[in-house]
């Protein structure tokens, strides 16, 4: 779930395939000021003149190699779930603030106690012709559910009761819920929770799914050929074909999009951005906010369960220098809050500086003075060494020794889950509630911070007990206060993501950043 | 001939000892790397529930040497497992593989062996002269050149720059022969190396023999200079270019990483790259066994060929 994109070198000049950031949309929302853009708005999906139908897109994505899947369940890379979007629907997805939008879901009530969610399905079918119906939802969610196996969506549909949940009717779902989940769109627009016919099982022949694209081929890491299904229930694709073409390589991707080979280039480097922006070529698109970059601080173990050193490490990093350093200056400072510019986002909280004199202040009311302590970091995802190395040269100003580690990237987020005391961190777009939820409860499981507070979890359910939205937003930015003065997460920056894309193709969205509705979005693209 | 088949016969053996001793390295290396097919499949998201759960139903909750037992037992039958990540057979990646590697390296032979042949024996005749110096410069500065930078150096100018040829060979998929456009760039890249290091070998064995007594024995008896240069100087130069060339083919067929992932071309250097990420144990031992039996028999070739050409150093390979 954090990491999106790993694009580290497994060894010089090869960029290792990128995982998804779960749970995650992504949206690029705080990025109504898009600077940097070439006409944004002009070409979002709704601009750029009259859509064209007809014609074929290639798209160019990092893949995994020849154990790709169209399985929409086992979906973990970027390309799986572009080529999964395409095929498949889930019954909500997130826009770009990271709210839950119904797709085939057409409405959802609560009961009283928020543990009980009617869900109405919208008239729509599968590639087959058979319409989408509530023993399909029910398949699904109990297949991704299956304890005997592991698919990536089981802990998002943890709180679903999906023995004493039932299919009143074709298109009604009535689920139950362990406990009250104010929140439950947010489930059904889960990384992965994708709707597939009922008893499906084979999705390497001939997949079967509602989504706008119905299936012609696929080879394993090589390439896929969907075609337009023209019953989409949300309006058939512009599109006759879109093939999506598996290059690992980002120099490879580049090139063959400069080299009119493909029409779409998927995770492009802020250096080729900079190099092609403006240029005429090709159209650069940024994604703003896709990706959280942090320091992950144990919360739980010397020497960051002292909060003063937690605070006096929030001054010593110069978040300017670090997003320009790390991240080639593609993205936005953080202010150690995740989800800037989603909704509930606690965007009144001043930014904070840093403050040499108070951190060392505040690291000598903590005895901690002259500390030494280790980093921990990979090539595991773009800009992490860089930032490892920028910071520790930032807090040796204020005397502290900050040594940095190198770890393997095939483990490293196992690694540093529950060793170390600080790690490098990041954090694809996901809902600011599933961030709480999966890292910082005392019952999370990827609790990176080792934040276990019986008071939070208490504000969490509190929040999902909560019906009304602005009282919910309330307990939010209590916990996000919270955070923002003694939390465990360093955030220093949010990462744009980057495409390329042919002149000719119109109609992709510019506020959608990795993993919300519209990144990867190609039914409402069109080739001009 | 007893003594070359007993020869060739412990050869053999040997090659299987040394085909076995591979696959277990393989296999004790990548259970000795940090994480396993359960740790990579989860990625940035190490639930330890999940990781265990993945771990149940890859099997991987079993001992190492059960697990290795198994596919051993199976390869007896020709059986290569299956994938941990994807559960297809390891017989179908390998397959998958194959095609792009055999003709990449098809195509880079053929054009290798006359190249090197023509301009080792060229620089040899002129020894000394501009041809020869022209040869060998440029060789030496080609082979300093990595394949990386050649590749991305003539993707540039020659696709981005000139437009005369596709830079990758991206979809392509199994009909890279129906492209044969994509293909330039990538053999070019191949050939450079191996071109210079077989021009210098043929070059150096030439002059080596042209110098030898009995080249000047038989120039005394009056043997035309062709018929000495190609029918006793260059069989001379064989014997190491052989090897060479042996050691060509095998980095050729055992997956040329770089080029592969420059030009987009799926072979057995991408299975390889992916099977190591995914901590895909069963497909990487495919990979041992392939790789093992490949260098196997051409290391054998090689040998035999200098077997018969240079029959001094025959029983010493």
């Amino acid at each position: 779930m954090h990491d999106g994109p790993l694009d580290a070198p497994r060894f010089p000049g090869l960029r290792r395939r990128g995982f998804l950031a779960a749970a995650g949309g992504a949206a690029g929302l705080g990025a109504l000021a898009l600077t940097g853009c070439t006409g944004p708005a002009g070409k979002a999906a709704d601009g750029g003149g009259t859509p064209r139908r007809g014609g074929k897109l290639r798209a160019a994505f990092a893949g995994g190699g020849a154990s790709e899947t169209l399985d929409p369940h086992l979906a973990s890379l970027f390309v799986d779930a572009a080529r999964a979007k395409a095929l498949f629907d889930k019954l909500a997805d997130f826009g770009a603030d990271l709210s839950a939008e119904p797709r085939l879901a057409a409405s959802w009530e609560p009961n009283a106690r928020l543990d009980r969610w009617t869900v109405r399905l919208r008239e729509a079918s599968f590639h087959n012709g058979k319409p989408v119906t509530a023993r399909d939802v029910l398949y699904s969610y109990r297949r991704i559910a299956d304890p005997h196996k592991a698919f990536r969506a089981k802990a998002s549909l943890e709180p679903l009761d999906l023995a004493a949940s039932r299919a009143p009717d074709q298109r009604t779902v009535e689920f139950a819920l362990k406990r009250p989940t104010a929140e439950f769109p947010n489930l059904l627009a889960a990384f992965g929770a994708y709707i597939v016919p009922d008893g499906a099982q084979d999705f390497d022949h001939a997949p079967v799914g509602s989504g706008p694209f119905r299936f012609v081929s696929f080879m394993p890491g090589r390439s896929a050929l969907f075609r337009r299904h023209d019953a989409y229930w949300d309006g058939a694709p512009h599109l006759d074909e879109l093939e999506f073409l598996v290059a690992n390589e980002e120099s490879a991707r580049l090139d063959s999009l400069l080299g009119g080979q493909v029409d779409y280039a998927h995770e492009l480097t802020p250096t080729t951005a900079r190099a092609h922006e403006g240029r005429g070529q090709i159209e650069i698109v940024r994604l703003r906010n896709s990706a959280m970059q942090s320091f992950a601080m144990k919360t739980d173990r010397p020497p960051f369960d002292d909060k003063r050193v937690r605070e006096a490490f929030f001054l010593l990093a110069d978040r300017k220098e670090l997003v320009d350093g790390a991240l080639s200056g593609a993205g936005e400072i953080g202010n150690d809050l995740f989800g800037k510019g989603y909704e509930y986002y606690a965007d009144g909280l001043p930014q904070r500086e840093p403050d040499l004199d108070r951190a060392r202040h505040l690291l000598k009311q903590a005895g901690a003075e002259g500390l030494r302590v280790t980093l921990d970091t990979s090539a595991v995802a773009a800009g992490f060494t860089e930032a490892a190395a920028i910071f520790r040269d930032q807090a040796a100003k204020a005397g502290v020794r900050v040594k940095v580690a190198m770890g393997s990237k095939d483990s490293y987020w196992q690694d540093t889950l529950d060793s170390g005391s600080l790690c490098c961190y990041r954090s694809g777009a996901m809902p600011i509630e599933s961030h709480f939820s999966q890292r910082l409860l005392s019952a999370s499981t990827t609790n990176a911070t080792q934040w276990r507070h019986k008071d939070f979890d208490a504000l969490y359910q509190q929040a999902q007990s909560t019906n009304n939205r602005q009282d919910r937003a309330a307990v939010y930015a209590r916990m996000q206060r919270r955070l923002y003065a003694e939390g465990g997460f360093l955030v220093w920056g949010f990462a744009d993501w980057i495409l390329g894309t042919a002149r000719t193709v119109r109609g992709v969205a510019h506020r959608a950043p990795a993993n919300t509705l519209d990144w990867a979005r190609f039914d409402k693209v069109w080739l001009a | 001939m007893t003594g070359l088949r007993s020869w060739l016969v412990r050869r053999l053996l040997l090659g299987v000892v040394q085909t076995v001793a591979v696959v277990l390295l393989v296999f004790a290396l990548t259970e000795a790397l940090p994480g396993d097919a359960a740790v990579a499949l989860a990625g940035d998201q190490p639930d330890p529930g999940r990781i265990a759960a993945l771990r149940e139903t890859l099997h991987l909750d079993r001992p190492a040497p059960v697990r290795l037992g198994e596919w051993a037992a199976g390869l007896l039958h020709a059986d290569l497992g299956t994938s941990l990540t994807s559960g297809r057979p390891v017989a179908s990646y390998l397959a998958a593989g194959f095609g792009p590697t055999l003709v990449l390296t098809a195509l880079t032979l053929v054009l290798l062996v006359p190249a090197a042949g023509g301009l080792g024996v060229l620089a040899a005749r002129h020894e000394g002269r501009l041809a020869d110096r022209l040869i060998s410069a440029v060789t030496l500065a080609v082979y300093a050149v990595p394949e990386f930078a050649l590749g991305v150096l003539l993707a540039a100018v020659f696709a981005l720059r000139l437009g005369w040829l596709p830079p990758t060979a991206v979809g392509y998929g199994d009909e890279l022969l129906a492209h044969p456009a994509a293909l330039v760039l990538p053999v070019l890249v191949l050939l450079a190396r191996p071109v210079c290091s077989l021009t210098r070998l043929v070059r150096a064995g030439m002059i080596d023999a042209l110098a030898s007594p009995y080249v000047a024995q038989a120039r005394r008896y009056g043997i035309p200079g062709a018929r000495i240069r190609y029918a006793h100087a260059l069989p001379h130069a064989l014997g190491p270019a052989a090897q060479q060339l042996a050691r060509t083919v095998d980095w050729l067929l055992c997956g040329v990483i770089v080029v592969e992932a420059l030009f987009v071309i799926p072979g057995l250097g991408t299975v390889l790259m992916n099977a190591v990420t995914e901590r895909d144990i069963p497909v990487l031992q495919g990979l041992a066994v392939v790789f093992g039996g490949t260098a196997v028999v051409l290391n054998l070739g090689a040998d035999l060929v200098t077997h018969r050409f240079v029959p001094r150093t025959g029983e010493a390979a």
